[in-house]
């Protein structure tokens, strides 16, 4: 380890820290809704920074950070990049880090016509640069999708993460989560719903409450385009208005190079 | 004023423990202080312009993503604003709601301020981290009771972060007999624990400051403790309607900072739980008025420092307005053909129309407001949101310009950890700024 100048009782834990970017923090509140479980987390690592509940600052190589929110400035680009310099293990951290998330949704305006409805004529004065999700400006180890994030999920990347285990997010669309819940299909009911394109992995959150799927854990990566083309057809359905709901939580994939 | 702080400089870079980002610059020369700031360094987000194009049906889900603590607070304000627009009315059943779902959101924001963000520094520790080790039964307390007031909003609304079951037009999901037995069953097993938290109020002790301003907040005729609905009353006497909230909020541009400020009848505004305090007292539920006499405190209170225990009073109200709520539930049972599907309503589920809403809510930090122009189609052409830390920024700055010369003999690190309580003591929520004019970042 990198800490080795610090005690050994100190340093026999993994050293920990979450940073915030363009985000709401839902997903840092996350953990503290796990209620007293936090306290047998934080029994297995030393967390080092946390600014929204903690002052304490840290100095040296982190063994894994856990980064929320997109990168929307040039500050925050410099940032992350120093950031991943000390961090051995990095975990992008909800729809934010790993799909650009609700802040990707500036990338569907010209920049500077969106920056001066909110500004005015003196918008330059914020720095302002098309919304990037984490991997495309460093380089992500672990993904945790959601908005927010589903809390039973990020313990099953923490403890991939501190064994330094691989952690594969489920490929599979929510409908497959949906159909185990029971729940009647949304175009059943009337509305057009993103889980027949959206990773699974939340247990159909959204749907098991009566509403849609948002497409907030991003699109699967080989969606079913014949069934697809059936449901839009089927329902009748405009295909600009599922682009639209898309482009809610998606739009930044469009920047990815593959 | 001692030589040793006729010069001083403190730049404390993204204040912790708040949510979003914001920094502290104090800068005193040759006994004379230069500057005494609060500055915003969130990266703007730009939720305003993002809802251009969207359907009205869509901004709660939207702007509930401003902030992940409030998240609640905004998606009823969202609301508001869009049935407002739409011309909806909202049923009886629904307001019920929608009020218990507000307490489960005050409960669980100011439990979280309290002890995880407050706490550390009352009793003189960085974090509640080392109090793991030195208070242990208080951190289990606190990570029990956050956890308690997550689990009811969960039952109700599907998640406390990004509520999911609330949408324009009701609810799409409706607690069942059971749900609501739940709920008054883990509210009733939070008994002990509130009794413990009052107790620990009790000991705590807050930097003695005062500093008369204006108080605003939601004002109403009837006797109910106003959160969800109401107009914008004053301490200063004023009452607005709603619709006019951009004449309550009177934004505008200060020369001695950059952030965009607000101020009403004076030069600047306080809104939050000591603001509601101080404009609605009598109203408060007998049980937390009882908490506010055993603690001492009664309007009109000008001890900023003071508003996390007018949290605690609120926390008690709340706890005690959402069992009574749920009781009245139990008893009448609910009626479940109010569920609504909407979506982005493209099956017309609801009638659409051109128009102006307001929402204007009372949120944790204090009273919101969302506005949304929209088309005949029901799609946003203009959005505003001014959010209570917005309101506040301007009220932080006055009240450092009173504290600094007051606290100026105090060595250095004390002046820094008192500015700072007294910025967390408005409990600030910067990543909530949808707007602001201009930032200065420090070196």
């Amino acid at each position: 380890m990198k800490t080795e100048n610090t005690p050994a009782p100190a340093a026999a834990k993994p050293k920990v820290a979450f940073f915030d970017f363009a985000c709401c923090e839902g997903c840092q509140l996350q953990v503290a809704n796990i209620g007293e479980t936090l306290l047998d987390v934080l029994g297995a690592i030393d967390v080092v920074e946390f600014r929204e509940v903690m002052s304490e600052k840290y100095d040296q190589d982190y063994d894994v950070v856990i980064i929320e929110g997109a990168i929307t400035d040039h500050h925050a680009e410099e940032r992350i990049k120093g950031i991943r310099a000390r961090a051995k293990v990095l975990i992008a951290y909800g729809a934010c880090a790993t799909t650009g998330g609700i802040p990707g949704m500036k990338n569907s305006f010209v920049l500077d016509e969106i920056r001066a409805s909110v500004y005015g004529k003196d918008y330059k004065l914020f720095d302002s640069t098309p919304t990037r999700p984490i991997h495309q400006v460093v380089k992500v180890d672990y993904y945790i999708h959601g908005c927010p994030i589903y809390p039973p999920e990020l313990i099953e990347v923490l403890k991939c993460a501190l064994r330094g285990l691989p952690y594969t997010v489920p490929d599979n669309p929510v409908c497959s989560e949906c159909k185990l819940n029971e729940n009647v299909c949304m175009y059943e009911r009337g509305v057009s719903c993103l889980g027949p394109w959206t990773k699974a992995g939340c247990n159909s959150w959204c749907v098991n409450n009566g509403n849609i799927c948002y497409g907030c854990r991003g699109e699967v990566k080989n969606p079913a385009k014949n069934a697809a083309n059936d449901l839009i057809a089927k329902y009748n359905l405009k295909p600009e208005l599922i682009k639209n709901k898309f482009d809610m939580y998606n739009k930044c994939k469009e920047a990815d190079t593959k | 004023m001692t030589t040793e702080n006729k010069n001083l400089d403190i730049k404390v870079e993204y204040v912790t423990r708040v949510e979003g980002h914001g920094n502290i610059v104090v800068n005193v020369k040759d006994g004379k202080i230069e500057k005494c700031e609060f500055h915003v360094v969130e990266s703007p987000r730009l939720f305003e312009g993002m809802l251009r194009g969207r359907s009205v049906f869509e901004a709660q889900h939207i702007t509930s993503r401003i902030c992940g603590i409030c998240s609640c607070g905004h998606s009823l304000a969202s609301i508001q604003a869009a049935e407002d627009a739409l011309g909806v009315t909202p049923t009886p059943q629904t307001i019920k709601l929608r009020k218990l779902l507000l307490d489960y959101e005050f409960l669980d924001s100011h439990l979280l301020h309290i002890y995880l963000l407050a706490a550390p520094d009352i009793l003189g520790v960085p974090s509640f981290v080392p109090l793991i080790q030195t208070h242990n039964g208080v951190v289990r307390r606190a990570l029990r009771m956050k956890k308690a007031a997550n689990d009811v909003c969960d039952i109700l609304v599907g998640r406390h972060v990004h509520p999911i079951s609330a949408i324009v037009g009701g609810f799409t999901k409706l607690p069942s007999p059971k749900d609501i037995d739940a709920q008054i069953k883990i509210l009733e097993s939070m008994a002990d624990d509130l009794a413990e938290t009052l107790a620990l109020a009790k000991t705590l002790k807050f930097p003695d400051f005062h500093r008369e301003t204006e108080y605003v907040g939601l004002v109403s005729d009837d006797g109910e403790y106003p959160l969800l609905m109401g107009d914008i009353g004053s301490t200063d006497g004023k009452r607005i309607r709603k619709a006019d909230y951009k004449k309550a909020t009177n934004e505008f541009i200060d020369p001695r900072s950059s952030a965009k400020f607000t101020k009403l009848s004076r030069e600047s505004l306080f809104v939050g739980a000591l603001a509601r305090f101080n404009l609605n007292a009598s109203k408060l539920h007998p049980k937390a008025k009882e908490v506010a006499d055993a603690l001492g405190f009664k309007p009109v209170c000008h001890n900023p420092y003071l508003n996390t225990v007018a949290q605690v009073i609120e926390t008690v109200h709340c706890y005690y307005h959402a069992l009574d709520i749920l009781k009245d539930l139990k008893k009448t049972g609910l009626d479940y053909k109010q569920a609504v599907t909407v979506g982005v309503n493209e099956k017309g589920a609801v009638p659409v129309r051109a128009g102006r809403g307001v929402g204007s809510v009372e949120v944790p930090r204090g009273i919101l407001h969302h506005c949304y122009e929209t088309d005949a189609a029901g799609i946003i052409k203009q959005a505003d949101c001014i959010i209570p830390t917005n309101q506040n920024i301007n009220n932080i700055e006055y009240d450092f310009a009173k504290l600094l010369p007051e606290i100026i003999t105090l060595p250095k690190e004390t002046i820094r950890l008192r500015l700072e309580m007294l910025v967390r003591a408005y409990d600030p929520c910067i990543s909530c700024s949808t707007h602001y004019l201009d930032v200065t970042f420090v070196d």
